[in-house]
């Protein structure tokens, strides 16, 4: 009950819980104390809503930005060497 | 070559490949000079490597994993030797945000809505601006991760297997850096 009564109580822990829950599957028993938390704690609803948003918005700049990469290309020149050397090594 | 490497032409490879390895290295870790390297260091290891190619997968895939492994290398290179570390400051650093005691928010930290709670989320570029600013501050360590987990759909037990880091840690790094985050956002967006 000591263990239940410190989490229930407990903001570190549940804020723990809430970036745990974003990226894998809680226990039956961490999903419990953190729906009791929230209920009764507006300060971590709070959190829980921003991280969700957060969460969101980091995502979105890095598809954007792979995306961006995802047309990157080498200098011909650059090429040209690269291509020169392992022709070299395969003649060695 | 061999019987066994027939599929493998490496007359071709920078034509075929170079670009696509090179764009692959670009969207994880962000670095040309880094992403040029590491697409040379790919293909020379991978002559070396030549006789082990099977044909089982295409000469790309075969190819990319080898990259992979790079990136990892770098990941785990730029974030070595922090972990022990990490997981202290997290700790301390925590203190900032809850009281040691209790674990309640303390009074300087807790959240505030500041704007970004019941819109869409997707608000110009002054906002991603201060949410690059703030993504800049957070360690290595949670940039390797987050990467790992969003561009190659890794599982928490490969990310941590791959970075040598332990579950544990890695939860409180990525506790702390979405409390730093957050934090710094407030800060800097009302």
């Amino acid at each position: 009950m000591n263990h239940l009564k410190k989490v229930i109580y407990n903001c570190k822990q549940a804020t723990l819980l809430i970036e745990k829950r974003q990226i894998t599957k809680l226990s039956f028993r961490e999903s419990v104390e953190l729906r009791i938390h929230l209920a009764g704690c507006s300060m971590c609803k709070l959190y829980n809503k921003q991280s969700h948003v957060i969460s969101t918005m980091v995502l979105q700049l890095f598809r954007d930005s792979a995306q961006q990469a995802s047309t990157a290309k080498l200098d011909e020149d650059f090429k040209k060497d690269l291509q020169d050397r392992i022709e070299n090594e395969l003649n060695k | 070559m061999t019987t066994e490497n027939q599929l493998l032409n490496p007359h071709k490879w920078v034509d075929t490949h170079a670009d696509y390895l090179y764009a692959y290295t670009i969207s994880r870790l962000n670095n040309e000079e880094l992403a040029k390297d590491l697409v040379q260091e790919t293909f020379l290891a991978a002559l070396q490597r030549a006789s082990q190619f099977e044909g089982k997968s295409s000469e790309r895939t075969w190819l990319t994993a080898i990259l992979k492994n790079k990136i990892v290398d770098v990941y785990r290179k730029k974030s070595s030797g922090l972990n022990n570390v990490t997981e202290k400051q997290a700790e301390d650093e925590q203190k900032d945000f809850f009281d040691e005691d209790t674990g309640h928010w303390n009074d300087s930290n807790r959240p505030l809505p500041f704007g970004i709670e019941d819109q869409d989320p997707l608000r110009g570029k002054e906002f991603n601006h201060i949410l690059q600013l703030c993504m800049q501050k957070l360690p290595t360590l949670w940039m390797s991760v987050f990467t790992m987990k969003h561009m190659d759909d890794a599982t928490t037990e490969l990310i941590c297997t791959e970075l040598r880091v332990s579950q544990a840690n890695f939860w409180v790094i990525i506790h702390r850096a979405k409390l730093s985050l957050r934090a710094c956002l407030q800060k800097n967006w009302i």
